[in-house]
Order: C-alpha cells, then structure tokens, then sequence
C-alpha cells in the first residue's frame, strides 16, 4: 500500500500543472457540492439544482464570444435562474415540478442561442462539448484563485447559515416560529446552491455538474439520516470521485495507448459506484444496529 | 420557407408536436417533468454509440432508452425518486461523453444531437417517426382512462384495482418511444420543451382533461410551427425558439391567471359588501 501511494506521488503526475489545477479546483468544487448537495437532496430540491446545472451553460457559452471569465459566465446564469426559480414559485411543492421545467427550458434554449453565436463568431469548434461535459486539463490556471474564493465563501456562508438552513429543512413552521425568516434563508440557499453548481460546471461540464451535488450526498443520506454525519460522507465521497477520477483519467493515456479518457466519465463513474454501494453498507449497518438491540 | 426540402421538416415537427402534446400532458399532471428531461438526455449517447457500432442511430436510441427506463426503474425502489432520476440521467450522460471523446464526430454532432437541426430531415428518416408515433398514440388510448385516473387521484386509482407500478412502467415506455423517435429529429432539448411548455400552459388555462389534452395538442403544434419559420428566417438555432416561446407562453398565462382570479376576488368581496 506504501510502496503504491509512494509510485503515485512520484511520479510525474501531481508534478504536472494542468493536474495541480484540476486538483485544486475539483477539490474545493467538491466539497462546496458535498455541503449544499445534502440541504439540496434533504429540501427536495435534486431537480432544481439539476436544472441551474444545465442552465448555467448558457454562461459558460456566452463566455467565449463575450471574452469573459468562464466562472463568471456560469456563476452569473446560474444566479439568474436562481431568482428565476424563487419568482416562479418552485418552494410551492405543487408547482415546483413545472416551474424548474420551464426554467430549464429557456435556458437550455438560451445555451442553445450562445453556442450557435460561438460557432459563428469565433469558430471556437469544440465549446459544445467543453461547456457541457467539461474539460479540467484544459482549465486555465487563473481561474484557481477565483473558484477557490468562491468555494470558501460559499461554504462560511452556509457554516453560518447552518442551524436556521437545517431547521427549515426539517419544519418550516417551526422554524418560523423560532424566528427564521424561511423567505432568506430559501433566497441565500437557492444562491449557495446556484454558486456550488457554477463551479461543478466549470469542473465537470454544466450538464453533468449535479452528479458532484447530489450523487455523494444521496449516497451519504442513504447511510447516515444525521446531516452532520451525511455532509462528511459526502465530502469523502467527493473528494475520492474527484482525486480519483482525475488520476484515473490522467493514467488513462498509458492504460489505452494514447487514447485518454475523459476525467468527467471517471468522476461520474466513482460517484454512481459509490450510490451504489452505499445500498450494501446502508444493510450492513441495520443488520449491526439490530445486532445490538437483539443482544440489549 | 416551404421549398420541397422543407417539407419533411414540416410534416416531422407536426407529428413530433402531437405526440409530445398528448404525452406531455400526462407529464405535467404525473409531475415527471425531471423524467421527461432525464430520459432525452440519457438517451442521447444511443447515437454516438450506434455510430461507433456501425448500425442505424434509431437502434442505438432504443438500446439506451431502454436501458434508461430500467436503470431508472431500480434506482428508484432503492431510495429517493428525484436523487436516481438526476443519477441515471448523470450516468449515461458521462458514458456519452466518452462514446463522443472515442467518435471524431466531435462539435457538430453533439450540437445537432442537443439542440435539435429540424433542417435536415430526409424522407428515410420520416417512416420511423411515423410508425413509433401511431404507436405511442395507440399505446395512450389504450391506457387513457387509468393513466389519467393514477395520475390525477393516486389514491383512488389503487381502490379501483389500478396498479400504480404497472401504470408508472407503461408511462415511461411511452415517454422513451417518443425520446428516441424524436430526437434524432429535434434534439434531446426539444422533445423536453415540448414535453412540458405546451401541456403546462393548457393545464393552467383548462382543469378539464380532454379539453386541456387538445389545448395541449394544438400549442405544441402552434410552439414548433413558429420555432421553426423564425429560425429559418434568422438562421439562430430553432431550440432557442422553442425554449424561450414555451416560457414566455407558461409566464404569460400564469400571469394572466393571477390577475383574473384577482379580479374576481374583488368582485366577489363588492358583492358581499352589496
């Protein structure tokens, strides 16, 4: 096991700067995605955050023929669906099917209009593909600091966010009678989770960016129901996808003869494993816990 | 706009719409509108590998749509229904991304594969489209009465002997035909737009069934007739139209609505007060 570790941190991989960046970037992505992914799933907002994924391509696609930072492209998109989500009424559990749907709808269209504009104005070829399944040897080292900003400002906010996110999670109406303001705290949580999804799309592509927000927290909350115990599982869960899956791609080129596969298929494949796996363990634990009351 | 190349344009879309408008109301009453989004999405990659098989794209849709529907179906007993819809749809997304970084049809195909290119539908490709849509129309006829009555009052439909699970099965088989007839056609956005937009804007204007069905039927039919004829007057792609005219279709009558059920609350409060 040493003398393995030892072969991967010798070796030119973690000497190479597009994989320093990747690292980095997927790292801190994951974690942000671990923490909003559990309030996200616990909310029952899987399809809403989806959605700001997919929209938020429509920013990653206006940044190439505005020039603009790509972070930027993504974040401000996926803040502006967000408003649009709130406006159309998707905390109304009745409407809130309907309402992502049509959201997503625009947006994707609106990605679909940007695309066209890339294709016709600068000729970049190959934005489809780099907006939507992403490309995280590709990534420019200046958005480093940007996105790691980003990542810590996000997860403060939730630290300090935490106890009136969770209890209006739990009980709306209780929470309003503690004094939480479930308007706010809905607001800030749907803006956490607009910034969370902006940088799994920068990382893994938009349309493949809820795989980091609610594939490690649905394997967490399938084993642990203590939101505590379930963001730290799915911090683990992301961080293996994500150093995994980025070593995995960058070996790839030995493993085929040339033909690297991409770091996205590896990341989304260790998170679904990981689902999946979560099903056994979840048993495990059940068969443990009525060991011990059977032995009480 | 209506030159001899256009036509099969005109008469897929027309089909494409009304099978869309049918099934997409059973969407939005069933609220599936993740499902409806998921399964285009997770089909797409059907084409890529086909094209890397060597067979017709319409096999491979198959494949994948089924594949889909059963991943779908097993993920969803073993926990939360809307974490295995995004995870399956994430899933094959990713599978996709590799079958394409494998394929060297790389910007062009992917586009056309998402955001639909209604230009270019040659006579060969209609026949399909055709006999999967007569299918899938039968298919709903045939279940009309239960799926309505499981979608609208489950608990009701499960004292009448309606099996829930059968019914969501069938549901989504009818969902996956449409998927793969229709998104070699349209595209993988599309045939969601068109699934949800129309269907959610009539059931907003009607809460009868068969009249919001027909309404349903002709603003999908009235949504891709004007998508089509402004995107071949601006040359932008016709998913931008569909999307942004479904929008603006749903916001307006919602906003309608609201002002009309106002007015009648004020009506009714003078008439109290009178």
């Amino acid at each position: 096991m040493l003398t393995w570790l030892a072969r991967i941190l010798h070796s030119s991989f973690l000497h190479s700067g597009p994989v320093q960046t990747a690292l980095l970037v997927g790292s801190g992505t994951a974690v942000v995605c671990a923490v909003i992914g559990v309030f996200t799933i616990l909310r029952g907002h899987a399809f809403a955050g989806h959605a700001l994924g997919d929209v938020s391509s429509a920013g990653g696609s206006a940044s190439f023929f505005l020039g603009i930072n790509p972070l930027a492209g993504f974040l401000g998109i996926a803040a502006m669906a967000a408003m649009g989500l709130e406006f159309l009424g998707v905390r109304r559990v009745r409407e809130q099917d309907v309402a992502t749907g049509i959201v997503l709808g625009a947006g994707l269209g609106l990605s679909a209009l940007f695309l066209y504009f890339d294709l016709t104005t600068t000729s970049t070829t190959g934005a489809a593909v780099m907006v939507m399944f992403g490309s995280m040897f590709a990534m420019p080292p200046s958005l480093q600091w940007p996105a790691l900003i980003v990542a810590v400002l996000t997860v403060s906010m939730v630290t300090v966010l935490y106890r009136p996110l969770l209890l209006s999670v739990v009980d709306v109406e209780l929470a309003s009678s503690r004094g939480v303001s479930n308007r706010w705290v809905g607001t800030l949580h749907l803006l956490a989770l607009a910034a969370a999804v902006a940088l799994a799309a920068l990382s893994v592509g938009s349309v493949l960016a809820s795989a980091l927000l609610i594939g490690p927290a649905g394997a967490a909350l399938r084993v642990s129901h203590r939101p505590s115990r379930a963001i730290f599982g799915a911090v683990v869960i992301g961080l293996a996808a994500i150093w995994g899956g980025v070593w995995m791609a960058y070996e790839s080129y030995y493993w085929f003869s040339g033909n690297a596969w991409p770091v996205s298929f590896f990341v989304v494949a260790i998170i679904f494993a990981a689902y999946l796996l979560s099903m056994p363990c979840r048993y495990a634990l059940q068969r443990m816990a009525a060991g011990e009351a059977g032995r009480q | 706009m209506f030159d001899s190349f256009m036509i099969n344009t005109w008469i897929a879309a027309t089909i494409v719409a009304i099978t869309a408008g049918v099934l997409g109301f059973f969407v939005v009453l069933r609220r599936s509108a993740f499902a409806a989004h998921a399964l285009p999405l997770a089909t797409f990659p059907g084409a890529a590998a086909a094209q890397l098989a060597g067979v017709q794209p319409l096999w491979g849709l198959l494949v994948f749509v089924a594949g889909a529907v059963f991943l779908l179906r097993q993920l969803q007993k073993l926990g939360r229904k809307d974490v295995a819809t995004g995870l399956v749809l994430v899933t094959l997304m990713a599978v996709g991304s590799l079958l394409l970084s494998m394929t060297n049809a790389y910007g062009p195909a992917v586009f056309s594969l998402l955001f639909g290119e209604v230009l270019g539908v040659s006579s060969a490709d209609l026949l399909p489209v055709i006999l999967i849509s007569v299918a899938v129309m039968l298919g709903a006829m045939f279940v009309y009465r239960p799926l309505l009555l499981q979608s609208a009052f489950p608990e009701l439909a499960i004292s009448r002997g309606v099996r829930a699970g059968t019914i969501d099965l069938l549901f989504l088989c009818l969902l996956g035909l449409v998927t793969a007839m229709a998104l070699p056609v349209v595209g993988a956005l599309l045939v969601f737009s068109l699934l949800v937009a129309p269907a959610a804007t009539a059931q907003v204007l009607s809460a009868h069934p068969a009249r919001a069905l027909a309404l349903s039927v002709a603003l999908s039919i009235g949504l891709i007739w004007s998508a089509i004829a402004l995107s071949f007057l601006t040359n932008w792609p016709v998913g931008f139209f569909v999307g942004s005219i479904g929008a603006l279709l749903f916001s307006s009558t919602r906003i309608f609505r609201y002002f009309r059920n106002r007015l009648k609350h004020e009506r009714d409060r003078k008439a109290q007060h009178a």
